[in-house]
């Protein structure tokens, strides 16, 4: 049997970082990654850029070939992990054989989650995680007239731009009462969607598919009011689901994700999990959360990465702060931090409706910033996470801050944490 | 690239200069988008007048965090260059590296709606000369690291140096600079008694070494490169010599051979004292410092009359020697590697000529009385003192100080930093402040003749 030190699963954002944790300060125990997708590593979140053709498909990788041998990994690809045997240190691969490991991280991320809806296993659809999803929509997009988009999260509202732009009728239909519910509010979502309508698009927010059924040009999806659409191109963007059947009948306590301590561990001592799959602590709270974002999956990746290595400098995981960044129709928009309101807490908002200006700023009750977001008003999002992560108080500067952010932060990083 | 990987180099900034005028910023602005508009600078100078003045700047980190939250691959760290890139075909104006970088390095520029950041000008920064107060340089010492890094080490491991020395540091960094065809004299010291010419039949340095006495160094080695002329083959004749060698001793046949102009690279590692044979005092031992001749206590003196170090200063050898108006004359210190190797370069090229000449003080862990571990310390403080000066001259430019110090730390914080001077009285120590003051006005005073 194929025996390893170091196994790490997935080879994206978590993963890579914690293949360079692992190299810093072991560079010599051998180390191998498995991922099932067959291409070099790419992020989930250039895909949009693929889907416009922006990016070009080739041009998008975050490590080659020479990297790996470099560093002295072994990476395989096209191959997935089918199932992890915790009692005797072994993954079993799809194709049947295993590999010994010492250790294992896993950095599985997600896979976009289908919902159960009537008729949608009757019909054509796209979902965009990996290149080759990327790919066949960049190749459809150029043929949709009448394209529909299921749900108004940030990978369904990439898309929907692309598609607009492409020149197709696009619907973007979304369950909750507002599209990118949970990163931005009512009044940033309503610049968002004014950009989306003013460029053609229509948005159903409030809205449930409860049915669907082929048709003559691809599907026909009916909404809970009644009314119907039909779709020459349909984009189920719904969510995601974290990557861990291969943990069924395991003892790797999983909830919602792979539950891990703030060091990355899980319940099983040499069994790591990092990224999108893992379910860490929060920042806000002790409880653990999902926080299925890029920074997130590095931070976790590195720190699982050190750990395994077992690096006397590994610092323990402070929680999760949920972090966004969203360009759309040339605009930006900008999220850092909870967008609840701590008890005795405060909101300052401040829009100018003339340049579209708008932000939000959350304090606690101890004048401790907890949340800060901008449509169009450039900040510094990582001295923000940092002001956040310090609880910095800002009772002294606070008037000024809301004013100018950006400047107010930087002095601030200049003087505290430079 | 050096065998431990390459060093880079840097903006630094001095906050304490900044006035906040804001000409970097407009310099940057200016250089990397054609308008003067600070905004879109990528340098930020922050605070305030009340507050003091700070930095936002990319500082092309290690392990850079914008890097690793680039979904696109549109940014790199450069090994080479040691500076992130950025790539504008890759990148897809996602924002991330913002949301990455917790010092504000990388921004979004309203002006393109793309991020910008530090490129350090492909190593000409524009903000550095725009800054009036010299509040932003640019060091290359990482030069150094790189190149030198490279070079043959031209004497054995394992020399029998006590632990921590400055004075091996020094000569490593020598040999390896004038390199192989070099023939080495070393009079008794520090410098061969710690191995470099041999035991036993075997010799600890790669070149030709030999081992003149205290007294004849500066003559053996004029004759040695003579003949080596008459064959007609390069080398550079290079002394290495203790203080002691040089000023006491070996001063007549030092003095004869710079009158005489040979062409000869002389350089004295000013450890001020007999550091070797017991720490005995030298003519460069300054005043006031213990050495086993010049001892501390009640009934140590001449006569059983207590003792309090030595009682005269120093001489300024180095002084003396812009007197023989030589090829070149310099001072140097470890501390500061960039100036010391800028000096060992045009001391090489002056041997060439005729006779070179250069002071490296070198702190003495054993003999000062210094944890091992605080050579280089001591090496800035004594010039951050002015205790020490870097200045170098040549017949043509006369003398003029290469890394003056402007607002000097008091004597004291030099003192305090080793054991030799722990006795001192506050009489003493005003003394030698004093001799500071007075040796800063002289330097001055030809500095300034020379310029006339
Ligand atoms: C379209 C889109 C846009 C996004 N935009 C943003 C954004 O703007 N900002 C942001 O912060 N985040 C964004 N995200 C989310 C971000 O991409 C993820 O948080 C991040 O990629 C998580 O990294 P990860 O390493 O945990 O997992 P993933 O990137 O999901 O990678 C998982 C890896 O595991 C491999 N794998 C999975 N199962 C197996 C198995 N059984 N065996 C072997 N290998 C396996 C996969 O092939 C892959 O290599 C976006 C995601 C998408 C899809
Ligand atoms: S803005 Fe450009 S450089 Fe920055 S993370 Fe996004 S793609 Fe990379």
């Amino acid at each position: 049997m194929e025996q390893t030190k170091y196994l790490v699963v997935g080879s994206s954002h978590a993963a890579l970082e914690a293949v360079t944790a692992i190299r810093m300060h072991d560079p010599e125990g051998s180390l191998t990654l498995l991922t099932r997708d067959p291409h070099l590593p790419y992020s989930p979140t250039v895909l949009p850029y693929v889907v416009s053709g922006r990016s070009a498909p080739d041009g998008i990788f975050l490590r080659d070939e020479k990297f790996f041998a470099t560093l002295g990994v072994q990476l395989k690809r096209g191959t997935a992990l089918k199932a992890l045997h915790v009692e005797r240190n072994a993954a079993e691969l799809a194709d049947g054989s295993e590999i010994a490991y010492e250790k294992v991280l896993l950095a599985t991320g997600a896979s976009p989650a289908i919902p159960p809806i009537p008729g949608l296993d009757q019909v054509a659809y796209h979902v965009l995680r990996t290149l080759d999803d990327a790919t066949k929509l960049n190749a459809a997009i150029k043929n949709s007239k009448r394209a529909v988009v299921m749900g108004a999260g940030l990978v369904g509202m990439h898309a929907a731009e692309n598609l607009v732009k492409a020149g197709a009728k696009v619907t973007i239909v979304e369950m909750a009462k507002q599209l990118t519910d949970g990163y931005f509010d009512a009044t940033a979502a309503g610049l968002i969607a004014k950009a989306f309508t003013d460029n053609g698009a229509t948005i159903l927010t409030g809205s449930r598919v409860v049915k669907l059924a082929s048709s003559a040009i691809g599907a026909l999806l009916t909404l809970e009011n009644g009314t119907t659409l039909e779709a020459d191109l349909l984009l189920v963007a719904t969510g995601v689901k974290p990557n861990m059947e291969y943990l069924a009948g395991s003892q790797v306590e999983h909830d919602r994700g792979i539950l891990v301590s703030d060091t990355m561990q899980t319940s099983v001592a040499n069994v790591w999990s990092a990224g999108d799959c893992a379910q860490a602590k929060g920042f806000y709270t002790d409880a653990k959360i999902m926080n299925a974002i890029l920074p997130d999956a590095t931070e976790q990746g590195r720190i699982a990465g050190m750990a395994m290595a077992e690096d006397p400098g590994l610092k323990k995981y402070p929680g999760g702060v949920p972090l966004n960044t969203y360009h759309f129709f040339g605009r930006h928009a900008i999220s850092v931090g909870s967008s609840k309101v701590p008890e005795g807490g405060e909101v300052v908002t401040r829009f100018d409706e003339a340049s579209g200006r708008y932000l939000k700023a959350i304090f606690s009750a101890d004048n401790r910033l907890t949340g800060i977001y901008g449509v169009n008003e450039f900040f510094d999002g990582g001295v923000m996470c940092q002001l956040i992560l310090r609880r910095i108080d800002l009772s002294p500067v606070k008037g000024r801050f809301l004013a100018e952010p950006m400047k107010v932060g930087r002095e601030i990083m200049s003087k505290t944490w430079r | 690239m050096g065998t431990f990987g390459g060093a880079y180099n840097t903006i630094a900034f001095d906050a304490n200069k900044c006035d906040g005028c804001g000409d970097c910023m407009t310099a940057c602005a200016t250089a990397k988008v054609g308008v003067g508009d600070t905004a879109r600078s990528r340098i930020q100078i922050v605070g305030s007048a009340d507050d003091g003045f700070e930095l936002a700047l990319c500082r092309q980190c290690a392990d850079p965090k914008c890097v690793t939250v680039c979904p696109a691959a549109a940014l790199t760290k450069n090994s080479a260059s040691g500076v992130i890139d950025w790539n504008g075909d890759k990148c897809v104006d996602c924002l991330l590296c913002t949301v990455g970088c917790a010092y504000a390095g990388i921004a979004l520029d309203a002006g393109t709606g793309h991020v910008a950041k530090c490129d350090t000008c492909d190593g000409a920064p524009a903000c550095v000369p725009a800054c009036p107060h010299d509040a932003l340089t640019y060091i290359t010492t990482s030069r150094i690291y790189n190149e030198v890094g490279d070079w043959e080490d031209l004497f054995a491991p394992g020399l029998a140096g006590c632990q921590g020395c400055n004075t091996e540091l020094l000569m490593r960094h020598t040999l390896r600079r004038t390199g192989p065809e070099t023939v080495l004299a070393t009079p008794p010291g520090c410098v061969p008694g710690m191995g470099s010419v041999g035991f036993n039949g075997t010799t600890g340095t790669k070149v030709p070494v030999f081992h003149p006495l205290l007294t004849n160094t500066a003559a053996m080695l004029a004759g040695v490169k003579r003949q080596y002329k008459r064959v007609g083959r390069e080398v550079l004749a290079l002394a290495i010599a203790g203080d002691g060698g040089a000023s006491d001793v070996g001063f007549q046949s030092l003095s004869g051979a710079a009158e005489r102009n040979e062409q000869i690279l002389f350089m004295v590692v000013d450890n001020e004292g007999y550091m070797n044979t017991g720490m005995q005092r030298s003519s460069c031992t300054p005043y006031g410092a213990w050495t086993s001749t010049t001892p501390v206590g009640q009934g140590t003196g001449s006569g059983g009359m207590p003792s309090q170090g030595k009682t005269q200063d120093a001489k300024n050898l180095p002084l003396i020697m812009v007197n023989h108006r030589c090829e070149y004359v310099a001072t140097a210190s470890t501390a500061y590697m960039e100036d010391l190797y800028d000096k060992l370069d045009k001391a090489i090229a002056a041997s060439k000529r005729g006779f070179a000449y250069l002071h490296v003080y070198s702190p003495c862990t054993t003999g000062w009385r210094f944890p091992t571990d605080q050579n280089m310390e001591v090496a800035r403080k004594a010039v951050e003192t002015n205790f020490v000066m870097l200045w170098e001259y040549n017949p043509a430019d006369g003398l003029h100080f290469t890394r003056p110090v402007d607002d000097p730390l008091p004597v004291t914080e030099y003192l305090k930093a080793m054991g030799r001077f722990r006795h001192l009285s506050e009489d003493q120590i005003s003394h030698i402040q004093g001799k500071v003051v007075e040796n800063l006005a002289f330097v001055k005073q030809m500095a300034h003749v020379a310029k006339a």
